[in-house]
């Protein structure tokens, strides 16, 4: 059972929260200039590291606003939250 | 003939009370303070039950939570409890109880010829045999089946509630014994916000029965005193009868507490929850569980009457009873020399102290000899020999000096009850669940916890510290230094003096040598339940099974409702003399949750029913719909009318009706369920852009629009019609299943991705009632419902709306249909829905108004060749495969768009959404028919496609369906066939999938 | 290698010398320098594939490395449910074909994996549960795969404690029945299968991780270990929750995302289900074990994890879902619960295909309802490896198909799916 650090309303129950999956995956500007094989990892593709992993999260019981997550996927320890947009602090991004 | 007796002075029990209660159909009586199995002990009861295997009669070996063998049944009907532990079921007036395992009954068990057989029954004999002929496994596991298995589940639903709490604190402290109790008092007097939970009634742990003095005093006495100060503090929860059953990621721990069971079912106010399950958030947790004794090995060690040496101990000092008349102690470790002191007190008789040690502590050597009881150095018991009613004999022999051997056997000693200590096991458990991977200490032959991961840390026996001074210290330490991490510093404990010993090392006996070839058909038992003995290891080992989690597997040593609370350590240092590695090597399997079982009703707890299994949501005329006497359908999570059958009606003939009434005069639909999500900002269109296939630039105010979403793998997600409201101000409908999913689409693509997209959206499903008249009469009703917008088609066309007032009620009004009538659909404040639809209906009454339900909403839209998303599609449909290319802009981006134009996506032949038309026009196909071209009884059949929707029309006179068919909208005209799954055919021709007024001109009208 | 050969005679025999002359299962050979084939991960897939290429192939010399235990994985942590009754064409002919090697794969093995065809039930609650399941009911049927509908009453007859009154949150309006699905013991069938393998000249090799995938001119050549490199012709991956972890050491990204998957028992009872319940509404499953515990699953944990363990919540509401279709099952006692690892693909169909790497091969992607395809994915992933093309039972289960978007949505199939 996680416990989830949102930076607007602090830390919360993960039931509080939805997964979003990998962080930082941008839509492609112009998808039509694309080969197939690059759309198909754009749409289907993932990093699903086992270690450190960017992901996004939803509070969708209480603020309902997405952020990104940095978590172990095999300790589940969050090492860092921050908003869209933002770098987490201190790692080496 | 009874060989216990009830003591007549000491131990926690109420004498002056007397319980009465039933086992296995007699008359028992106990008191006050007694379990189950201590209140049968002491009326000489000995046999408690039969093991799952042999069926070998079984008796109490321990006092608490690791009792393997004396499983019951409890309580009857509605209220019957499986597998219960006799020696953690308090008693109450008129419990009644049952053993779990022995057929006709337990003295004479059917079953136990399996125990002759057991030279063929070695581990895994099952994967070795049974395998012929081919189909008859079937039938041996029909047999297996009804031989195994424990108790019986009830045979009616539960009568008892659920309920669970969520708690937050600083420091938590799982077991209340002498560290945990200090623990909670050093943590508690720094401020900290404290939970102190133990699994016990009574609140001590071990000193509920240790003989040491505390304080000055007695145990129990010091109990009282730190309870007392506990309860006094604000910050403080103290829970009995709560076992801490998991301990989860960050710092989740999940405590089950049994409320009513110890007073009976149906004795507690009835507004009492059986079990409420706490889910606890903690800073800092201290595990306190301390420690379980181990068995020793040896041949015949399930006899009923060998006991562990504690329990013998518990059951004398805490429940006031000698379990027999006689007793020997075996040992290998000072521990155990408690029993045989607890035996005299209780004024048995004491034949032998037998110590596998050379050279037994100084201190319990002579407080036991100072009794006159015989002291056994250097020896074993490597068997027993038992009657009907259990032990009746040990024999006695001297080890060889490295322990692997039997040098001479020394005759035999008579006692009904032999009190075993094969030393202790930390309980690991909850440090092993969080996380934590135990290590193996050589010194005192257990696992203890290693590093911590979460913010815990262990005090006391569960870290292998076993006196009662270091459970003190360590437990005041834990509790001081949690509360300080947790922001408390400050606590502070006075250790009291206690009395200790020095005890002398403990000497690692895993296995008691046989005195003969090892495997040799001799059964030293390891999981009592499971009947798993070390010849079953060894053959595991032989066999190559070597993982200590093979060996588990092979043999279920550790699998029973004990999970190995007793044995598993003896199994795995067996293992391991087998492999020639050290215990720390091979390691033990994972201690998983929980940590004993817990109801399944307290872990569902009041999520159940039709009100909180999934909220049931109803629309505001909801309540009109029942009168009318609607039948409802489950769509989402909402209650839809899905016909309103009238007197005699069956649904065909309800839906036919509906269906002609709103084609020929009027009818109206509650369509308030359908998603709404109010859409604001300057960005707004070019949101609605990049959502929907279609364009929205040029939509002007007052103006609808119909839209199909797509995921970005470009399958259809979603539908619905878009109103312009107001520049920058946009209403979205959305299917009713669909509607939470879209809205938190839009928003992820917003927030994550557009963020620069000024767009504001709000979910306003709920404020708004919605519904729908349609057909011809449709503008007359609405005008005589007292509409004050013109309504004609000049001045308000088909896809058009207006705000306005319905009967006084502000309201708007949309020319849209999902029909294909005239129809309009009116929105009004949830809290006007019924005063409006009553309007409606008395407005229409002169043009017999039919409120219609979903069922006629279907046929209705498939006449018209409406697709249904998620019913017409199912994740795998394009908009172009729905033959609505029209839909779908070539100018712009939107999400999905690149995904249309893959070669698989974009290929000829792709299943298509077409009409079928069955030759027969009565017969209606079933839905999800499947389609082929050509008939045959050879399997497999090429299949074409599928009917995904299919009605008998009563507009049309005729049977109508819509499907997915390969290359369809290439093949109108088509002859086709259903083959269905009771083999019957039926032919189909392909036709366009819109039915009725391809024109559009009675929506238009 | 002496073997014995298990059977009842067998079991007599070796009980007159207390059983103390039973030859291993398997042996524990140290690894060669090299090998023709080795298969990276020894659960029932990887050892299936081994046992299929050993006794249905030529392939020369072949090695199973299995980083802990074999069986430890998904293997040894499922709810053992065996079915074929899968929507689409491509998935309902591979699970048939693995349906018809559990029917006789006992014999086959020498080992009683215990598969027992108690029949499977999937539930509907919804009237578009009740099309999908006439839908995939009647594609069963005309692919041959047997498939029957109930109604509620006649579930009420097969399975007595459960509730299918209309006054449930979500009624049960009828259910597919497929007689021949079932389960099986779970352990069992990666021991048989590692047993026969072994008999027939596989190199069984426990604790020994693989760390690189070595290649040389765009094709394998070998395998880094923790017990040393090995070299390799060809090298098959079939390690479920780990696929990316195996893809990333050749450079590959898949299309699959791991994630716990929880299942857990109750204490064992004595019999009181005698068939397999699947509910996608009431988003469970349960079966009884032939030892008395009801064994139950339920959905995913949403986020990506590798801790083979995943949220209390997804317990609690998987356990609400049996009790409210279970009302008996409320005072009924949860024993144990255990999470595993399992990899899922975009369309919840596997992926077993050749990769851009010449001689390397992925078997991934099962999600949480691989067991039941255990024999039939060793079968074709050993034909994909020794002929170096699919059969034609997993042509439609290559990578390339997330490219081009010849999906095969099993979602509604699948559903909750094990």
């Amino acid at each position: 059972m996680l416990q989830i650090e949102c930076p607007w309303c602090g830390a919360r129950d993960q039931q509080e929260f939805q997964y979003g999956g990998e962080a930082h995956i941008v839509r492609p500007e112009s998808p039509d200039t694309l080969t197939d094989e690059q759309w198909a990892d754009y749409l289907f593709n993932r990093a699903n590291s086992k270690g450190v992993h960017a992901e996004q999260w939803c509070h969708t019981a209480g603020c309902r606003r997405w952020f990104n997550v940095l978590r172990d996927t095999v300790s589940y320890a969050v090492l860092a939250v921050y908003r869209p947009g933002e770098r987490p602090s201190g790692s080496v991004e | 003939m009874s060989t216990a007796r009830r003591l007549e002075r000491g131990g926690l029990i109420d004498r002056s009370r007397r319980i009465h209660f039933k086992f296995n159909g007699r008359d028992y009586s106990g008191h006050p303070g007694d379990t189950l199995a201590s209140a049968l002990l002491a009326q000489g009861v000995r046999l408690f039950g039969r093991s799952f295997k042999y069926h070998r009669p079984r008796g109490v070996v321990g006092a608490g939570a690791e009792e393997p063998n004396a499983l019951v049944q409890v309580g009857e009907g509605a209220y019957r409890t499986p597998n219960l532990r006799a020696t953690q079921v308090e008693l109450y007036e008129g419990l009644t109880a049952r053993t779990v395992n022995g057929w006709p009954n337990l003295a004479f068990d059917i079953g136990a010829i399996n125990n002759r057989l057991s030279r063929l029954l070695p581990a895994g004999f099952y994967y070795k045999t049974f395998m012929w002929p081919r189909f008859a496994w079937l039938r041996y596991e029909h047999h297996i089946r009804h031989a195994a298995g424990l108790g019986h589940a009830p045979s009616l639903p539960d009568p008892d509630h659920y309920d669970k709490r969520h708690a937050h604190c600083d420091v938590f402290i799982a077991g209340a014994g002498p560290a945990g109790l200090v623990a909670a008092l050093g943590a508690a007097r720094a401020g900290a916000r404290v939970m102190l939970v133990d699994e016990q009634a009574q609140l001590g742990g071990s000193l509920l029965h240790a003989p040491a003095a505390i304080g000055g005093g007695s145990g129990p006495e010091w109990v009282s005193e730190l309870e007392a100060e506990l309860k006094s503090c604000p910050e403080v929860t103290v829970l009995t009868r709560a076992t801490v059953s998991g301990y989860y990621d960050h710092n989740f721990l999940v405590v089950n507490e049994r409320r009513t069971d110890h007073v009976g079912p149906g004795q507690s106010d009835s507004r009492l929850s059986r079990e409420r399950l706490w889910r606890v958030r903690a800073k800092q947790v201290v595990i306190a569980t301390g420690a379980i004794e181990r068995p020793l090995v040896f041949d015949g060690n399930d006899t009923p009457g060998v006991m562990l040496a504690s329990a013998v101990s518990t059951y004398i000092r805490r429940y006031a009873l000698a379990p027999g008349r006689s007793g020997a102690v075996f040992t290998n470790n000072d521990s155990g020399y408690q029993a045989a002191l607890d035996m005299v007190s209780a004024g048995m008789d004491v034949r032998a102290v037998v110590d596998a040690r050379e050279k037994p502590g100084a201190s319990v050597l002579a407080a036991v000899s100072a009794h006159g009881i015989p002291v056994y150095p250097g020896s074993v018991v490597p068997a027993v020999r038992s009657g009907l009613q259990g032990l009746q004999q040990i024999e006695l022999a001297t080890l060889s000096p490295g322990g692997d051997d039997i040098l001479s056997h020394k005759g035999l000693v008579d006692c009904q009850v032999l009190a075993m200590s094969g030393g202790w096991s930390p309980a690991v458990h909850l440090h092993s669940q969080s996380g934590g991977r135990p290590r193996y200490d050589e010194a005192h032959a257990c696992f203890v916890p290693g590093p911590s991961v979460q913010a815990e840390r262990s005090a006391g026996a569960c870290r292998g510290s076993f006196t009662l001074s270091a459970c003190l210290h360590e437990g005041a330490d834990a509790g001081i230094s949690a509360a300080a991490q947790s922001g408390w510093p400050g606590g502070y404990v006075d250790i009291p003096a206690t009395e200790e010993i020095d005890e002398a090392p403990l000497q690692a006996l895993w296995e008691v040598p046989a005195g003969t070839l090892s495997g040799d058909g001799v059964k030293k038992f390891l999981d009592f339940q499971n009947d798993t003995t070390a010849a079953d290891i060894r053959l595991a080992a032989r066999e190559g099974y070597r993982s200590i989690e093979h060996v588990k597997r092979y043999t279920a040593l550790g699998f029973g409702t004990d999970q190995g609370k007793l044995g598993n350590i003896n199994g795995l240092a067996i293992l391991a003399g087998a492999l020639g590695k050290s215990p720390g090597e091979v390691g033990t399997t994972t201690f998983r949750p929980n940590y004993t079982p817990v109801t399944f009703g307290a872990v569902a707890g009041r999520t159940l029913g039709e009100q909180f299994f999934d909220p049931v949501r109803k629309t505001a005329i909801h309540a009109w719909h029942v009168r009318r006497g609607a039948e409802f359908e489950d769509v989402g999570q909402w209650k839809r009318p899905w016909f309103y059958p009238r007197e005699g009606e069956d649904m065909h003939a309800a839906v036919n009706r509906e269906c002609l009434a709103t084609r020929n005069g009027v009818g109206v639909l509650d369509a308030s369920t359908l998603g709404k999500i109010d859409i604001r900002g300057p960005d707004a269109a070019e949101f609605l852009n990049l959502l929907y296939t279609n364009n929205w630039d040029n939509l002007q105010p007052g103006r609808c629009r119909y839209g199909f979403m797509l995921g970005e793998d470009g399958m259809v997600m979603d539908d619905g019609v878009t109103s312009c409201l107001a520049p920058g101000h946009y209403l979205m409908t959305t299917t009713t299943g669909g509607a939470a999913a879209v809205m938190a689409w839009m928003e992820r693509w917003l927030q994550t991705e557009w963020p620069y997209l000024k767009v504001y959206l709000t979910s306003v499903t709920d404020q708004w009632s919605v519904m729908s008249v349609a057909g011809p009469d449709s503008r007359t009703v609405l005008k005589a419902a007292g509409c004050d917008l013109d309504l004609d088609t000049g001045t308000f066309p088909f896809m058009s709306m207006q705000a306005g007032q319905v009967g006084g009620i502000p309201a708007r009004v949309s020319r849209i249909s999902f029909s294909g009538e005239l129809a309009f659909e009116i929105s009004v404040d949830a809290n006007q829905g019924l005063a409006l639809w009553q309007a409606i209906m008395t407005a229409g009454r002169d043009y017999d108004i039919t409120p219609y339900g979903t069922e006629a909403m279907h046929v209705l839209r498939a006449e018209k060749g409406y697709v249904i998303v998620g019913q017409d599609t199912d994740g795998s449909v394009t908009p172009v495969d729905l033959g609505m290319d029209w839909i779908v802009s070539g100018k712009k981006d939107f999400i999905g768009k690149r995904s249309l134009c893959r070669s698989d996506t974009d290929r000829p032949n792709r299943k298509q959404l077409v009409g079928l038309k069955t030759e027969d026009p009565t017969r209606v196909l079933p839905e999800g028919a499947q389609l082929v071209n050509a008939p045959q009884t050879e399997r497999p059949v090429p299949m074409i496609g599928h009917v995904s929707s299919s009605y008998y029309s009563a507009n049309l006179g005729r049977s109508i369906a819509l499907a997915l068919v390969k290359g369809g909208l290439s093949r109108m005209g088509a002859r086709i066939f259903a083959q269905l799954m009771n083999g019957s055919v039926v032919p189909a021709t392909i036709c366009e999938p819109v039915f009725l007024d391809p024109e559009n001109q009675r929506a238009k009208s | 290698m002496r073997r014995n050969r298990y059977s009842i005679f067998s079991l007599a025999r070796n009980a007159v010398s207390y059983h103390q002359d039973w030859s291993e299962a398997w042996r524990s050979p140290d690894p060669a320098a090299s090998y023709d084939v080795i298969v990276a991960g020894g659960g029932g897939h990887g050892l299936a594939t081994a046992y299929y290429l050993a006794a249905e192939h030529d392939v020369g010399r072949i090695a199973v490395l299995e980083k802990g235990w074999i069986g430890g994985g998904n293997t040894g942590r499922n709810t053992t449910i065996v079915r074929s009754n899968y929507l689409w064409d491509e998935a309902a002919h591979l699970y048939e074909k693995s349906l018809q090697l559990w029917e006789g794969l006992s014999q086959e093995l020498n080992f009683n994996v215990m598969f027992s065809q108690r029949g499977v039930m999937n539930l509907g609650h919804t009237l578009q549960d009740m099309r999908d399941i006439y839908r995939r009911s009647n594609a069963n049927r005309l692919n041959g795969i047997d498939s029957e509908i109930l109604t509620p009453a006649e579930i009420k007859a097969k399975v007595p404690a459960m509730n299918v009154s209309s006054e449930a949150r979500y009624p049960v309006l009828g259910a597919s029945f497929q007689p021949r699905g079932g389960v099986a013991r779970h352990d069992a069938v990666a021991w048989g299968f590692a047993r026969a393998a072994d008999a027939r000249g596989v190199d069984i090799i426990q604790n020994c991780e693989v760390t690189g995938i070595r290649r040389e001119n765009g094709a394998v050549c070998g395998v880094e270990t923790t017990r040393g490199l090995i070299g390799a012709r060809k090298v098959a991956v079939v390690v479920a929750g780990h696929a990316s972890v195996l893809a990333d050491m050749a450079e590959l990204r898949f299309p699959v995302e791991s994630h716990p998957l929880q299942a857990l028992v109750s204490e064992p009872l004595k019999p009181v289900l005698d068939t397999v319940i699947m509910s996608n509404a009431v988003h469970g499953y349960v079966s009884q074990s032939d030892k008395g515990e009801l064994v139950i699953g339920a959905g995913i944990d949403a986020y990506t994890g590798y801790g083979q363990r995943g949220s209390f919540s997804i317990i609690e509401g998987n356990v609400a879902a049996i009790v409210e279709l279970f009302p008996v099952f409320s005072r009924v006692r949860m024993l144990r619960q255990w999470g595993g690892i399992v990899d899922v693909c975009p369309d919840a169909c596997p992926i077993i295909s050749k990769t851009p790497v010449k001689g390397l091969y992925f078997n991934c992607g099962w999600g949480t309802g691989g067991f039941k395809a255990t024999p039939g994915s060793g079968w074709v992933f050993a034909h994909t490896v020794a002929q170096d093309e699919p059969h034609a039972l997993n042509a439609a289960f290559d990578l390339e198909r997330f490219t081009t978007g010849a999906l095969i949505d099993e979602h509604g199939a699948a559903g909750v799916a094990h």
